[in-house]
């Protein structure tokens, strides 16, 4: 499972990466958005992968799995989810203004 | 427990969504509620900096968990000396964009509410997590601040930034995931301890962790060669705005200054981390910076450069990491924030006399007021370059005398003092673009009043001469604070006298 895992986060971070290297907003939002999937992966994990155990202690439960990842998961989609939002929100509004979509509309300074 | 801590947090944050309840009734209800908060800032920021100056260390466990299980606020002499900085900054700002600023767009007052609460959050917080937290509600905060106004310079720049701003979180939250995988804990001065013992078998894994942490604040921070994406950024944004953006660059210090005293400092896993580079970089983030006031064309692009020159100031002085460095940096932080948010509000003054040249380097038609603009603008110069008699002279004088016996201290000066020359010419030139190759303005241009704005900027223009007056006392306060950096009394607030034993504490 670690195995998959794994190679499942570096190929996420890999297009995410590609992706965000490229001229188009659209791609980059697609690419951030890969990221923050990989991201939240790396952050799942860190509390180590253990399959059907409670994040509780429980009374005659032996294995129990690490809680405060997942909650910092939680926090994580939360904020990513919203800084996609508005990313989108600037990109379309950037495109109104130029009329470009891209990231070399930008006047000299 | 004292509650004083989680003022500055709260106080912002409920001014914000009262400013955006009372959108319906207006903008003078929303300029009261932002300048009546701002103001009780100013009384918080100075009641912390009387508690914290006695050498206490508050520390607030949200929750009334207590650390390391909890995330807990950490009140010590750094982060009130950060809050108060950041409050004498707020008030001029939105004073000035009360004038006039905040109408030309939406809900102006509430997010710089937030952003202030953002700001005071990662100045006190003592967990890793809780501060990408606040770091985020700051950035989301500058993402709206920054596009106020509208314009395509402005949506553009912020495209990228928030691009660049969306990478750096996705770096800082692998950083954070590592961290916690290998050590087990996010708590500043609890890190400092799993640091210590951590096991052969992850520290490489921790190592680049903590490495992934030290490249994203020097992101926020605009180190080079992450700092190209400063200038455009804050020169594109309304003037109070990037007001208050002088202190975002200083955020990236804190965190790196405040990371690497309280976690990674102790530890030979990561101790010799910052030090073979850090002072390298900061050098070249002072040239970066003085070029790029050299090649700008307008004055809130020198401006946003010459902030880039006072991050690798700030940093070249970290990186000595002496006590009387740490110090000096200080003082430099306290100096370079207030004057750089000062000048950017000159340059929204310049730019609103001049009509259709705005801040541009080119002919236009004689600013209004030009007197009053001109002393103010000797004053700013003279500060932010570090011309005696003013503060910035003060501060770098220390700095010099600090870093001249840390490894690369010849080449340090030599970009320090450059630092200072070049800027100078380019503000005299720019000033005698301004003041006197002007055109008389058209008959019908009616003089500008002396408005909020011109207040504002006037205010500001007390910083500098005031940090002269009360060198001393500003002085001890930052040696203190760089004492009480190096000493185990942090870690002992937040941990109590034996670490060892936190964890077996039941709440």
């Amino acid at each position: 499972m670690e195995l998959i895992v794994a190679a499942g986060i570096g190929l996420l971070t890999a297009c995410g990466l590609y992706l965000v290297l490229r001229a188009e907003t659209f791609s980059v939002v697609l690419g951030l958005t890969l990221l923050s999937y990989a991201v939240n992966l790396v952050l799942f994990a860190s509390g180590r992968l253990v399959a059907n155990a409670p994040p509780l202690l429980v009374e005659g439960v032996p294995r129990h799995t690490d809680p405060l990842p997942q909650a910092l998961v939680l926090t994580a989609i939360v904020i990513s989810f919203g800084m996609t939002a508005y990313l989108v929100a600037l990109a379309l509004r950037a495109k109104g203004e130029s009329g470009r979509d891209g990231f070399d509309g930008g006047d000299p300074t | 427990m004292s509650h004083l801590a989680i003022i500055p947090i709260l106080l912002p944050l409920a001014a914000g969504i009262a400013c955006l309840a009372l959108e319906r009734a207006g903008l003078v209800a929303q300029r009261a509620v932002s300048l009546a908060a701002a103001l009780m800032m100013m009384a918080v920021a100075a009641l912390l900096l009387r508690h914290a100056g006695t050498g206490a260390i508050d520390v607030y466990a949200l929750g009334n968990w207590p650390a390391p299980f909890g995330i807990v606020l950490v009140l010590d002499r750094l982060s009130a000396l950060m809050v108060a900085v950041c409050a004498a900054l707020a008030l001029p700002a939105l004073i000035y964009a009360s004038g006039g600023t905040d109408a030309l767009g939406r809900h102006f007052h509430a997010l710089f509410q937030f952003q202030i609460a953002g700001l005071n959050g990662a100045f006190l917080t003592g967990d890793l997590f809780n501060l990408f937290v606040f770091f985020e509600v700051l950035l989301l905060a500058s993402y709206g601040l920054l596009v106020h106004g509208n314009g395509r310079a402005r949506a553009n720049a912020g495209l990228a930034y928030v691009v660049l701003n969306l990478t750096g979180s996705a770096l800082f939250l692998i950083a954070l995931g590592l961290l916690y995988g290998t050590l087990g804990t996010l708590n500043m001065a609890d890190m400092a301890h799993a640091l210590a013992r951590v096991p052969a078998a992850d520290q490489a894994l921790v190592r680049t962790a903590a490495s992934l942490l030290v490249v994203v604040f020097a992101l926020k921070a605009a180190l080079f060669p992450l700092s190209f994406w400063l200038p455009s950024v804050y020169g594109a944004a309304v003037a109070p705005a990037a007001a208050l953006f002088a202190i975002m660059t200083k955020v990236g210090v804190y965190a790196l200054l405040r990371v690497s005293s309280a976690s990674f400092a102790g530890a030979p896993v990561t101790a010799d981390l910052l030090q073979p580079w850090l002072m390298p970089l900061a050098i070249a983030t002072i040239v970066a910076g003085t070029l790029g006031a050299l090649a700008a064309r307008r004055l809130a692009v020198v401006v946003a450069s010459l902030v880039v020159v006072s991050t690798g100031t700030l940093l070249a002085a970290i990186a000595a990491s002496g006590i009387e460095a740490i110090a000096a940096a200080l003082f430099y932080l306290v100096h370079s924030t207030l004057v750089a948010g000062g000048f950017f509000l000159l340059a929204g003054r310049i730019a609103s006399a001049r009509g259709e040249a705005g801040d541009g380097f080119r002919t236009g038609q004689t600013a209004t007021r030009a007197v009053t603009l001109g002393a103010a603008y000797l004053v700013f110069a003279l500060a932010i370059s570090g011309v005696p008699p003013l503060s910035g002279f003060l501060a770098k004088l220390m700095i010099l005398r600090s870093i001249q016996e840390a490894p690369f201290g010849p080449l340090a000066w030599t970009a320090l003092l450059s630092s200072s020359l070049l800027p100078a010419l380019v503000l005299a030139r720019a000033a005698s673009v301004f003041f006197w190759e002007a055109k008389p303005a058209p008959a019908a241009t009616a003089e500008a009043r002396l408005g909020l704005p011109a207040l504002a900027m006037l205010t500001m223009l007390a910083a500098s001469p005031l940090l002269v007056a009360f060198a001393a006392p500003v002085a001890d306060y930052a040696r203190a604070t760089a004492m009480q950096l190096r000493s185990p009394a942090a870690s002992e607030a937040v941990l109590g006298a034996d670490p060892a034993t936190a964890r077996e504490r039941r709440p």
